[in-house]
């Protein structure tokens, strides 16, 4: 199958004041047509960076995208596109939600108009022909009442309606890759499985492939097929969505599945937390960024930065503990010792 | 009131007057009670009065009906000793560590606030106060001295913390005190929590989203919809036998981190969206929702009542 999408060797930084912040750093990943990846992590691992370079939406300055880096979409390098290729690309091949489905609207263009937009410059419809299909697409994404909709503003519709909006608007073109970065994290629980279940019927449907930013792993648990684990701008583990739940390797993959007390936990049992906090990316650290809170850290983790070692065909980890000559620990078993 | 309550909070209503003869009815009728060293844990999702609730019990809102009633004596009818007096056993955590410090205080007198307010402390002791409560919540001597803004999101809500337990209170409000923070963290400020009310017997209303955490930390759990209590029960009960449909659904739309559970599981689907508590009609709050619904439900008001031992829910059905 060929690959829609091959990032590699990413490296973006972005420069402040205070000095070159090195948000993502060499970060490679591929995706299949009609995949889904998720990508994990906390805040400023940077995830966001990652799908906003896949976007276009770097803001160079003050973020810098290094020369290495590579992005291909269809075997095409997206970094070296014109201005013009950019517009083609970008809405139309591939398109984004946003996490904030308050902001992400324009609050003074009615709904449909929105819709249309894209409608009217990728597709070449009339605006006639582009409002009919806004309507369309609003049925889709199950918004009652579709017509009368089309011609309200953004502040008449809740939380859960607008993200629906906003679903509405990055697919009205087909795209052949879509981008949601935490689409659910402003919402509430009940209306966050609408989405999620709304995501997972229109890409079963469609066949489009999503990557999916989040920080919670229950929600992709049931969403994805394969996972990407950020850590200080670095994937540490990635795999299929089995391979990662059942057999985590890095330390952090399994901290990060632990802290989520599962609901057949004893009440008030210790939670396994993870100690300290990610590393400034302003200087990161030489090895690996993970050393200073991990409790099997080794003398090299300080020095050097772990080789990738292959678990499987699909699943990779980048750490030391899986070096032949590393003390070999049961990370599974180690966690049930201590609760 | 049972000897061991510490709070009692007794058809509760708190109703802001939103102009145009509009009412909104955030929290109403709302009963429960708390026992000394317990947690009672609040759940619902944005705009079902959760957050009110806490505060209005703290008298941080003037109650529009209803009594609070802290170890014997109801808040809203105290003269001002009085209630000075319950403010120093009754404090807040707040849900924004980055908007609940003042950016232009050292974290020293963050903290030291609170003491001077009821004068317990000599200077002297004052500051070594200041080190025990920092060391307690897992900070150093030296963050005293440091403002706000060089501390992260987590080490924040940790000096929120610090402040809260400066005056030795009895009960604290704990208002989402993790949805800011990431999981790593929101893992190590609840095992805190817990650490802290071994310790020192605090009794907590923790309010939050986040149902599995609100389970991890609760002995009982209310669940909120709408400004009413339409259930409440032990937090294991509640998590292992929901009575009420609202309860049912809430539960079965946690993701849980199981890829191959989260394949196979029926969700129960909610319709729609959460109405709107202004000027709400009498009947059941959640019937526009609810699959099960009957005639009786847009009639008659459900009321909690107990359906096996300790486990209350509001329903007509049941």
């Amino acid at each position: 199958m060929s690959k829609l999408l091959e990032v590699n060797n990413l490296k973006v930084s972005y420069h402040t004041y205070a000095g070159e912040v090195q948000s993502v750093r060499g970060v490679s990943f591929d995706l299949d047509k009609g995949e889904s990846l998720a990508i994990v992590g906390e805040s400023g691992c940077g995830k966001t960076v990652t799908s906003k370079t896949i976007m276009g939406l770097i803001d160079t300055p003050p973020g810098e995208i290094k020369q290495d880096s590579e992005v291909l979409f269809n075997g095409k390098n997206i970094l070296k596109f014109s201005e013009k290729e950019w517009q083609h690309y970008r809405g139309k091949d591939v398109s984004m939600i946003f996490q904030d489905p308050m902001t992400s609207l324009n609050p003074t263009m009615r709904v449909g108009n929105q819709i249309a937009e894209s409608l009217i410059i990728h597709r070449g419809m009339s605006k006639a022909e582009a409002l009919e299909e806004a309507v369309k697409m609003l049925e889709m994404v199950n918004i009652p009442n579709a017509k009368e909709r089309i011609k309200q503003y953004p502040h008449q519709f809740s939380g859960g309606m607008r993200q629906r909006v906003m679903i509405a608007i990055s697919l009205a073109c087909n795209p052949q890759l879509l981008i949601a970065d935490e689409p659910t994290t402003a919402l509430d629980v009940t209306i966050q499985a609408q989405i999620m279940d709304l995501l997972k019927e229109l890409q079963s449907r469609l066949g489009t492939a999503i990557i999916m930013i989040t920080h919670d792993l229950g929600v992709v648990a049931g969403m994805a097929q394969k996972i990407a684990v950020m850590y200080a701008g670095k994937i540490i583990e990635k795999g299929f969505v089995d391979e990662i739940f059942e057999n985590p390797k890095h330390p952090y993959t399994l901290a990060l599945l632990n802290a989520v007390p599962k609901l057949e936990l004893k009440n008030k049992e210790k939670l396994v937390s993870i100690q300290g906090t990610p590393p400034d990316l302003l200087a990161p650290p030489k090895g690996c960024g993970f050393a200073s809170r991990c409790k099997y850290c080794m003398k090299i983790c300080r020095i050097k930065y772990p080789e990738v070692s292959t678990i499987s065909d699909t699943h990779e980890v980048a750490c030391w503990l899986q070096h032949p000559l590393a003390v070999k620990v049961d990370l599974a078993e180690d966690i049930r010792r201590e609760l | 009131m049972k000897p061991d309550t510490l709070v009692e909070v007794k058809n509760l209503k708190k109703y802001f007057n939103i102009g145009n003869d509009k009412i909104l009815k955030a929290v109403d009728d709302v009963s429960f009670s708390i026992k000394k060293g317990e947690t009672l844990g609040l759940v619902g999702e944005s705009g079902c009065g959760k957050t009110t609730c806490g505060r209005t019990i703290l008298g941080m809102y003037e109650a529009t009906g209803g009594q609070a009633i802290f170890e014997g004596e109801n808040i809203y009818e105290m003269n001002k000793a009085e209630k000075k007096a319950f403010r120093k056993n009754a404090q807040i955590i707040f849900q924004d560590p980055y908007a609940s410090l003042n950016p232009r205080m050292t974290v020293g007198d963050i903290i030291s606030e609170g003491m001077n307010n009821f004068k317990m402390y000599s200077e002297s002791d004052k500051q070594n106060r200041i080190y025990e409560l920092l060391r307690l919540v897992g900070l150093n001597k030296e963050h005293a001295g440091r403002f706000p803004h060089e501390f992260s999101g987590g080490q924040r809500q940790r000096i929120g913390i610090a402040r809260c337990l400066a005056i030795d209170p009895k009960f604290i409000v704990c208002d989402e005190p993790i949805s800011a923070l990431d999981v790593s963290i929101q893992a190590q400020i609840v095992n805190l929590l817990i650490t802290l009310q071994n310790e020192f017997g605090l009794t907590y209303l923790f309010i939050a989203h986040d149902l599995s955490m609100v389970k991890h930390i609760s002995d009982r759990v209310g669940v909120m919809y709408l400004g009413c209590m339409v259930e409440l029960a032990g937090s294991d009960e509640l998590y292992r036998n929901p009575q009420h449909p609202y309860t049912q659904a809430l539960l079965s739309a946690i993701p849980i981190p199981n890829p191959s559970y989260e394949r196979s599981k029926k969700r129960i689907a909610l319709e729609g969206e959460v109405p709107s508590p202004i000027n709400p009609e009498p009947g059941c709050r959640f019937r526009a929702r609810c699959k099960y619904m009957r005639p009786i439900c847009s009639k008659e008001t459900p009321y909690l009542k107990e359906i096996s031992s300790g486990h209350y829910a509001a329903c007509h059905l049941l």
